[in-house]
C-alpha cells in the first residue's frame, strides 16, 4: 500500500518509460531484495562458464564412478561386501563423491573469487557503491553458489540413480545434504578468505593440506572405522564425513544412532551458520571502514 | 531611490535562486589510528554545481569521496547528503549518487551492455527500464559498437567511459568523480570532459577530484585546494589565481647548476621570484616587460616562455610544492 503510494507519487511520468523510478524507491527495493540483485550479478557471469561448470559438475562424476565404482569396485565387491554394509561398493561411494564433489567446488568458488572482490579486480566495490550494504554482497554471493551446488548436486544425484547406486525413494534428499555440506566447508573458507589481504599461496594450502585430506579420510572410499583412532578425527571435524554419512542414510538406508544422524545434521548447518555470520561480519568491516 | 530598490529586488531575487546545498560538510575528519586523512574540512556544494577537490596525492580527496559516497564512516564532524546523513542512511544517499572510482571495477567477465544492466539492477531499476536506458548510455559513452564486447577488450580510456555510463544508469543529480581522467591520453580525456560538460549542462551536480590542474580549470566551477588533509584554499579557478598567482609567469631555464643561484640575481622583477629545480618563474602581471628586464640585467636563460597563471601556480603559493612530482 505505502509502496505503491510511493511509486505513483514519485513517478509522475509513468508514460515515459525511459525515466528512472526516485532514489527512495531504489533503496527501499535494494533494502529488500539487495542480496538477490547480487546474486543475479553473479549467476550472470557464471553463465559466461556455462561449458565448463557442466563438464565439472557431470563429466567429473561420470569418471569417478566409472573408475571407482565400476573399475574398483570389481575387486572389492568380491572381497568384502559386508564391510560396506551389505551394498554393492558403488553404492557405497556414490553419496561419498557427491558430497566431495560439492566440496570441491565450494573450496573454489569461496577462496579465489572473494580475493577477486576485494583485491584483484576490486569486483565488489562497484556494488559497494550503489544501495547495497556489504553484507547483502556476501549473501548474494552465497546465494549464487547454493544454487550452483544444488544443480550440480541434482545432475550428479541423476547420474547417480542412473547407475542404480541410490535403492532408497529418499535418496534425492542426498543432493540437499551434498549442498549443505558445500556450504559447511566453504562459507568458513570465505569468511577466512575475505580476511587475507596478500595472497602468498593461502588456497593452494588450503587445498593440499585441508581439502585433499578431507577428502582421503573422511570415510569416502572406505568406513571411517577401518582407520586407526589417530586419524579418525579427521573425520569427525570433516564436513565431507557428516555429509557423506547423512548422504548414505538417505541413498541407501545406512543404519546409524540416530543421535548420530542428527549430529551429521546439527555439524553442517551449524559450520555453514557459523561460517556465514564471520563472513558477514568481516565484510561489513572490511568495505564499511 | 529606484537604484536601491533594484538592488535589494536583485539580492532578493538572486537569494531565491540560489539553489539548496545537496553536500554539507562541517568539521569532516577522518583518521585510521595515527593518520589523519581528512583534517576537519567544511564545504558546501549546491545543486547543479560542478565543485573540485584539488591536490596532490594523498590529500585526503578519495577519503573525502568516500565518505560522501557513504562507503568510509567519518571519524567526527558533519556530513549531510540530500539532507541525509550517510552514516545512518547509507542505501538512501548512494540511492541519489553515481559514482566513477579511481580504479575502474567493472565486471571483466560480462559484455559492456550487461555490465550497465546488471548494474542497474543494484537499483531494483527493471529490465524495462534498462534495455533501452542502457542503449541510450552506450550512445552518450560513444561505445554502442562495443555493446557485444567483453570488457577486458576495452581500451582504458573506453573502460573508463563505461564507468562514467555504468554511473550514470540511476539518473543521479549527483556524480562523484574520482581522478576521472588519470592515466588516459590526451585525447581520451578530451572526450572524457566533453562528456562530463554534457552532464553539467543537464544539470548534473558533478564532484570531482583531480590532480589535473587543466582538468579543474576546465570543469570545475568552484574548488577547494587541500592539503594534507586541510583546505588550504577555496574559491573559482578565476579567483583562486587572481588571488594567489599575477596574471602572468615568465619560465626561465638556466641549466640545473644555474637555476639555484640565478634567483639572488632575478630579485625585484615582477612580484615575485619561485627558484625550482629545473626552471626559475617570474610572477609579473606582463610578462614580457618582465623579460625585458631580465635582458636588460644582460642574463641569457637558455629558454624563456611567457604563460598564463595556472592553479599549478596557486597550489605552488600555497604549498610551496607542485602538484605532481
Amino acid at each position: 500500500m505505502i509502496r505503491r503510494r510511493l511509486t505513483d507519487a514519485q513517478l509522475p511520468t509513468a508514460d515515459l518509460p525511459s525515466r528512472a523510478h526516485a532514489p527512495a524507491v531504489s533503496a527501499s527495493r535494494a533494502k529488500r531484495w539487495g542480496s538477490f540483485f547480487y546474486a543475479e550479478q553473479v549467476l550472470r557471469v557464471m553463465r559466461g562458464y556455462g561449458w565448463s561448470v557442466f563438464l565439472y559438475s557431470v563429466g567429473q562424476p561420470v569418471a569417478y564412478l566409472f573408475a571407482m565404482g565400476i573399475g574398483l569396485a570389481s575387486l572389492v565387491n568380491a572381497n568384502s561386501a559386508a564391510v560396506f554394509g551389505g551394498v554393492s561398493y558403488l553404492t557405497f561411494i556414490a553419496p561419498a563423491l557427491l558430497v566431495s564433489s560439492a566440496v570441491m567446488t565450494a573450496s573454489g568458488d569461496f577462496s579465489y573469487p572473494i580475493m577477486d572482490g576485494f583485491k584483484w579486480r576490486r569486483v565488489f566495490y562497484g556494488p559497494h557503491a550503489s544501495p547495497l550494504v556489504p553484507q547483502q554482497i556476501a549473501a548474494g554471493h552465497i546465494m549464487a553458489s547454493t544454487l550452483k551446488f544444488l544443480v550440480q548436486s541434482v545432475v550428479y544425484f541423476a547420474i547417480v540413480a542412473m547407475f542404480g547406486a541410490s535403492p532408497s525413494p529418499w535418496g534425492w534428499v542426498s543432493a540437499i545434504v551434498a549442498t549443505v555440506a558445500g556450504l559447511s566447508f566453504g562459507l568458513p573458507l570465505m569468511a577466512y578468505a575475505s580476511t587475507i589481504t596478500k595472497d602468498s599461496g593461502q588456497f593452494a594450502l588450503v587445498q593440499r593440506f585441508i581439502v585433499v585430506p578431507l577428502f582421503l579420510f573422511s570415510g569416502t572410499f572406505f568406513p571411517l572405522d577401518s582407520l586407526p583412532l589417530g586419524v579418525r578425527w579427521i573425520g569427525w571435524i570433516s564436513p565431507v564425513w557428516h555429509g557423506t554419512q547423512l548422504g548414505r542414510v538417505f541413498t541407501y538406508g545406512l543404519e546409524e544412532n540416530p543421535l548420530l544422524t542428527l549430529t551429521h545434521v546439527l555439524f553442517l548447518v551449524g559450520a555453514a551458520a557459523a561460517g556465514w555470520m564471520l563472513t558477514r561480519r568481516q565484510f561489513v568491516r572490511r568495505m564499511g571502514a | 531611490m529606484h537604484n536601491e530598490a533594484t538592488r535589494s529586488f536583485s539580492t532578493s531575487a538572486s537569494f531565491q535562486m540560489n539553489p539548496p546545498a545537496v553536500i554539507t560538510a562541517e568539521n569532516l575528519t577522518k583518521s585510521y589510528g595515527e593518520l589523519i586523512a581528512v583534517d576537519g574540512i567544511s564545504f558546501e556544494v549546491p545543486a547543479g554545481e560542478s565543485f573540485g577537490l584539488l591536490g596532490p596525492n594523498g590529500a585526503g580527496k578519495s577519503t573525502t569521496m568516500k565518505m560522501i559516497g557513504g562507503v568510509s564512516q567519518r571519524t567526527s564532524g558533519k556530513l549531510s547528503i540530500m539532507g541525509l546523513d550517510p552514516e545512518t542512511h547509507g542505501p538512501e544517499v548512494r540511492a541519489h549518487l553515481g559514482v566513477v572510482p579511481q580504479q575502474d571495477n567493472l565486471d571483466e567477465e560480462l559484455k559492456v551492455r550487461e555490465n550497465l544492466i546488471v548494474y542497474g539492477r543494484y537499483f531494483g531499476l527493471p529490465l524495462s527500464y534498462l534495455r533501452p536506458k542502457a542503449d541510450e548510455l552506450l550512445e552518450f559513452a560513444q561505445l554502442t559498437d562495443k555493446a557485444k564486447s567483453r570488457v577486458d577488450a576495452l581500451s582504458g580510456g573506453m573502460k573508463r567511459r563505461l564507468t562514467i555510463a555504468r554511473s550514470l544508469i540511476n539518473e543521479p543529480k549527483i556524480l562523484l568523480l574520482d581522478e576521472p581522467t588519470t592515466g588516459l591520453d590526451p585525447q581520451a580525456r578530451h572526450i572524457l570532459w566533453d562528456r562530463l560538460f554534457r552532464l553539467k549542462e543537464q544539470g548534473v551536480t558533478l564532484i570531482l577530484t583531480t590532480h589535473y590542474m587543466d582538468e579543474a580549470e576546465q570543469l570545475c566551477d568552484r574548488l577547494i585546494v587541500v592539503d594534507k588533509g586541510r583546505i588550504m584554499a577555496e574559491g573559482s579557478p578565476a579567483s583562486l589565481i587572481r588571488e594567489y598567482s599575477t596574471r602572468e609567469v615568465l619560465e626561465l631555464r638556466f641549466g640545473s647548476e644555474r637555476n639555484a643561484t640565478i634567483g639572488v640575481e632575478l630579485a625585484g622583477i615582477g612580484e615575485r621570484v619561485e627558484t625550482l629545480p629545473d626552471r626559475v618563474l617570474i610572477y609579473a602581471d606582463d610578462g614580457e616587460s618582465a623579460l625585458e628586464q631580465v635582458s636588460a640585467r644582460r642574463l641569457r636563460p637558455l629558454t624563456s616562455l611567457v604563460r598564463r597563471s595556472s592553479l599549478e601556480d596557486v597550489f605552488l603559493r600555497l604549498t610551496g610544492r607542485s602538484l605532481v612530482d
